[in-house]
């Protein structure tokens, strides 16, 4: 599908502009990460918003991750979250073993130290989305086997 | 007049995760004896909520009219959270919000 393969190559091309247009001294601190993740916190914002124009209201927190990892996953990327997980004390953690965006990448260990700029807009998203449903969480994720990848979600009481 | 009707907003959405599991709300509420407003109150998923005062005398406003007005207001809103112009949590100032806004205020007087 022609929309698929558009958001892909867009998003690839983003973080290697980003990358491009940064100093030496900031690729090293990870600032660049950090410009990814809040891009995409504003990105998951604006969508988490139209996406729940429509939806009934959400019972409780497991109830938000659930439309995590099946609706608004599958409008992003087509598909659900094959695993998520909980240890019913605010800490979520959401795989899925065929990462859209690392597909492309590799099947298997290459490029492995690259995945994380990969992965930063995405944490974004599921930060950004969270955050207007009225959750404060961190979203880091980790890859160990491309292209399948773990987010994990930590809400933060406040 | 505002502020306490926010308060009956916080009270009704606690009290309703038992019930229904409805995105709308709208209830007539806080008909203040010295005052005849008419509030009503409306919340997203997302924790935002509108709240419309109503004058008393205007009878003519019916229950799917306010709803269809709250869809409106919930959508534009929407378009607001769009725009890269906007940071969430400042004062809307995109002019088509506004405009939207006096178009059905205009309406319904």
């Amino acid at each position: 599908m022609a929309d698929e393969a558009l958001f892909l190559l867009l998003h690839n091309e983003m973080v290697t502009g980003v990358y491009k247009s940064a100093d030496q001294g900031e690729v090293e601190n990870g600032r660049c990460i950090t410009k990814l993740e809040n891009m995409g916190f504003r990105v998951g914002q604006g969508l988490i918003e139209r996406f729940t124009k429509d939806t009934a209201r959400f019972k409780d927190e497991l109830d938000i991750m659930k439309f995590i990892c099946k609706d608004f996953w599958t409008t992003i990327f087509k598909k659900q979250i094959d695993n998520l997980r909980t240890n019913h004390q605010g800490i979520y953690v959401l795989q899925d073993n065929k990462f859209r965006l690392l597909t492309q990448m590799s099947a298997g260990k290459q490029y492995l130290d690259h995945a994380p700029k990969y992965l930063a807009f995405t944490c974004g998203l599921i930060r950004g989305g969270l955050s207007n449903l009225g959750i404060k969480s961190i979203v880091t994720a980790e890859v160990s086997a491309m292209p399948a990848c773990k987010f994990q979600v930590m809400i933060q009481k406040i | 007049t505002v502020h306490t009707s926010l308060d009956v907003v916080d009270e009704k959405v606690s009290a309703m995760g038992k019930a229904l599991v409805d995105q709308r709300e709208l209830y007539l509420g806080l008909l203040y004896p010295t005052e005849d407003y008419k509030v009503y109150g409306y919340v997203t998923n997302s924790k935002v909520k509108f709240v419309m005062v109503v004058d008393s005398s205007n009878t003519a406003l019916r229950d799917n009219e306010i709803r269809s007005m709250f869809r409106k207001l919930h959508n534009s809103y929407t378009d607001v959270m769009c725009n890269p112009f906007y940071n969430p949590g400042d004062r809307i100032h995109s002019r088509a919000f506004d405009n939207m806004v006096t178009s059905m205020m205009v309406q319904v007087c």
